[in-house]
């Protein structure tokens, strides 16, 4: 048995690369819940800005337009999210299947409609496409025993939206817990009443909470068409946004914690792909499907507080109701 | 609001306003709505072909609609009705593929209890996390749907399948458990009914089932604490009634009902296990629930639309360029706008209510 082998440079670089979507999803949702507005639709909002940027880049040949049409599609979820759950205070978890379920179908009727490809996008090359980025002396440096290879094969040669992710957490916690916009938003999802009394609109902060949570799950699903896979296929986020809910209440929504969460994710993910070095590390099989599940067996047990209880934010899933 | 506005003219607006947004949809696609809707009604409602279509589908969606609907009036949101459902199919296929079941009636009545069995203790993990721990039953829910295709994908690749077959499905089922379709129950009476159809005996059983919910939830003391839970914990807390026992018992209902539907799409329709067997009815579930108002007469002409919608897509994707996922943006924009936008249809109403009893009153 040689556990080492677990770790393998190749499966720790797609680790990095599997998190990535992931972590900016739970990132979304964080800012979303911490606002206490529930979003399980962060799955629908990934798809949908997956399916325009990779429409936009193969159009334009620009994937940048394509990151901005992606963030834009998100974002127009986020809207009717907040129409439904701020505006006209709705049931925000129904509100969340619905554009899921909305993403689910336009995305595949508009791409049949746009490109007769059976509901996918045209493969994008050269442009289109966020190329993996060479950071500075990575060849001069991969020959350095050890650290060598991890800077030249695992920290560098991403794209550029993966560093985005990765400075998104310090971000996120420099937003949250060190401006007074941040301490806006926890105290909104935790007791709204207080925010109102202090004079400050519960209804601006949950939607601007629910705005980033749509730029940051558009740049999540415009990294999984235009940087992971060249082009949208139908249902392309298969369950992502689900895992990326499971990485937030893993990580107790702390966006530190939402780093290492989608890192272990990501590694669950990357690993299942190669079941020959599972083998080879632990001399036995390990079956595929349990992998697959293991996210979200662990965010049961998580959630059932066997291993430290996570507690939501406590105005979460609740409209708010001014007095009169 | 006067209680006819309540039950049917908000659930209309609504449904209208869903409508008239899918056939801008359809415009927009270009495409005509009229002619998509023309070849919709004749698809499915055209001919006893198109009826055993939109019934077989009806019938898979009452009993999703009323696994949803039963935990509703709880109070709770099961979004677990997929994977329950996925569960119930194999609590069938180990039924039927380890018995030999001498005749159809007495395996329907085994495969119900197994599907049901399944389903509900599906449920159960959640709804005891969600009682005992305190875990939200959604997510808990919506992570053991993942978690069931993950089991059934394992039970059928590598355990069920055939030696020598790549399909990851069961074997069929024998010839003796085959259920009756209604070609066959209706043929005694004379009607001639589609052949190839695939609606069978189920329907009666969804339909008892409808019965037997109404019953439950209007008619008995059980039914009365269950929504008492969901109006108000607190109160019900007060009134002596258990959270712990209303939350389960809800649950498993809902989950042995959501199983059940294996008995139709799993035992009648393919006669095997396969793996996409539930193909999203578990989902429809939610949107029939909402339409219907949690209410079994509503579940089941909500379960007759949305049958409809789906036999009526499936035409449309045969006949158009009109891509099945029509049928996927129709249900999303029904849960919108009869679930998270119900307000936006509700206060406007209200207000008129209001200001026409004020203007009767002077």
């Amino acid at each position: 048995m040689n556990f080492l082998a677990l770790f393998d440079l190749s499966v720790l670089d797609s680790t990095v690369r599997l998190a990535t979507p992931l972590l900016l999803a739970c990132l979304a949702g964080l800012f979303s819940e911490r606002g206490g507005i529930f979003d399980i639709g962060l799955e629908g909002k990934m798809l949908a800005a997956a399916f325009f940027s990779a429409a936009l880049a193969a159009m334009t040949g620009n994937v940048w337009v394509g990151l901005l049409a992606g963030i834009g599609a998100s974002l127009t979820l986020s809207a009717v999210h907040g129409l439904a759950s701020i505006t006209f205070r709705g049931n925000q978890l129904i509100s969340g299947v619905a554009i899921n379920f909305l993403a689910a179908g336009m995305t595949v009727l508009i791409a049949q409609d746009w490109f007769q490809q059976g509901g996918r996008t045209p493969s994008l090359i050269g442009g289109g496409r966020f190329e993996p980025i060479t950071l500075p002396f990575a060849e001069a440096l991969s020959t350095v025993p050890f650290l060598g290879p991890i800077y030249s094969e695992l920290i560098s040669g991403h794209s550029i939206l993966v560093y985005v992710a990765l400075l998104c957490v310090p971000g996120t916690w420099y937003i949250l817990f060190r401006t007074r916009f941040g301490l806006r938003l926890r105290a909104v999802g935790e007791n709204p009443a207080a925010v109102d009394t202090a004079g400050v609109s519960v209804i601006g902060l949950r939607f601007a909470a629910v705005g980033i949570c749509g730029i940051l799950c558009g740049i999540a699903g415009a990294y999984l068409a235009t940087g992971l896979q060249a082009g949208f296929v139908k249902d392309m986020t298969a369950g992502r946004g689900f895992i990326a809910l499971a990485a937030l209440i893993f990580a107790k929504w702390r966006p530190w914690h939402a780093l290492w969460a989608t890192l272990l994710f990501g590694y669950l993910q990357a690993i299942a792909l190669r079941p020959d070095i599972i083998e080879g590390a632990l001399g036995f099989k390990v079956q595929v499907q349990l992998l697959d599940a293991l996210p979200y067996i662990l965010t049961v047990v998580i959630l059932a507080g066997f291993v430290g209880k996570a507690i939501p934010p406590r105005a979460g899933g609740e409209p708010y109701v001014k007095e009169r | 609001m006067p209680k006819w506005a309540e039950v049917i003219l908000v659930p209309l607006i609504s449904l209208i306003l869903a409508a008239i947004l899918s056939a801008l949809v359809i415009l927009a696609i270009g495409e005509d709505p009229v002619a998509a809707v023309n070849l919709m009604v004749t698809g499915a409602l055209g001919s006893t072909y198109g009826w055993g279509y939109t019934l077989y589908y009806a019938t898979n969606f009452m009993f999703t609609g009323l696994a949803v609907s039963v935990a509703f009036h709880a109070g709770l949101f099961n979004i677990g009705g997929e994977g329950q459902a996925m569960l119930g199919g194999l609590g069938v296929a180990l039924v039927l593929l380890f018995i030999p079941w001498p005749h159809w009636t007495v395996a329907l009545l085994a495969a119900t209890a197994g599907a049901a069995v399944f389903g509900a203790l599906w449920a159960a993990i959640p709804a005891y996390l969600q009682a005992k721990r305190g875990s939200h039953i959604v997510i808990t829910t919506i992570m053991f749907n993942f978690i069931a295709a993950a089991v059934l994908n394992y039970m059928l690749v590598n355990q069920l399948r055939p030696a020598g077959s790549m399909d990851p499905a069961t074997q069929r089922f024998r010839e003796a458990v085959h259920l009756p379709s209604l070609h066959e129950l209706l043929a005694p009476f004379g009607i001639a009914f589609s052949k190839a159809a695939p609606a069978n005996v189920s329907l009666v059983i969804a339909l008892i089932a409808c019965v037997l919910v109404w019953l439950l939830i209007w008619r008995t003391p059980l039914g009365l604490e269950i929504r008492s839970y969901g109006k108000s914990q607190r109160a019900a807390r007060y009134a002596g009634i258990g959270a712990v026992r209303i939350t389960m018992i809800a649950m498993l209902i809902s989950g042995a009902l959501a199983g059940m539907m294996a008995i139709n799409n799993v035992m009648g329709e393919a006669e095997r296990l396969v793996l996409n067997a539930v193909e999203g009815a578990g989902f429809i579930g939610i949107a029939v629930a909402l339409m219907g108002r949690s209410h079994p007469f509503g579940v089941f002409l909500a379960a007759i639309l949305f049958g409809f919608l789906y036999q009526g897509g499936a035409e449309l994707a045969l006949w158009t360029s009109i891509p099945r996922e029509l049928i996927v943006v129709i249900q999303a924009l029904v849960i919108l706008f009869t679930g998270a936008l119900d307000n936006m249809v509700r206060m406007p109403l209200e207000r008129i209510f209001l200001a026409m009893r004020r203007g009767g009153a002077a």
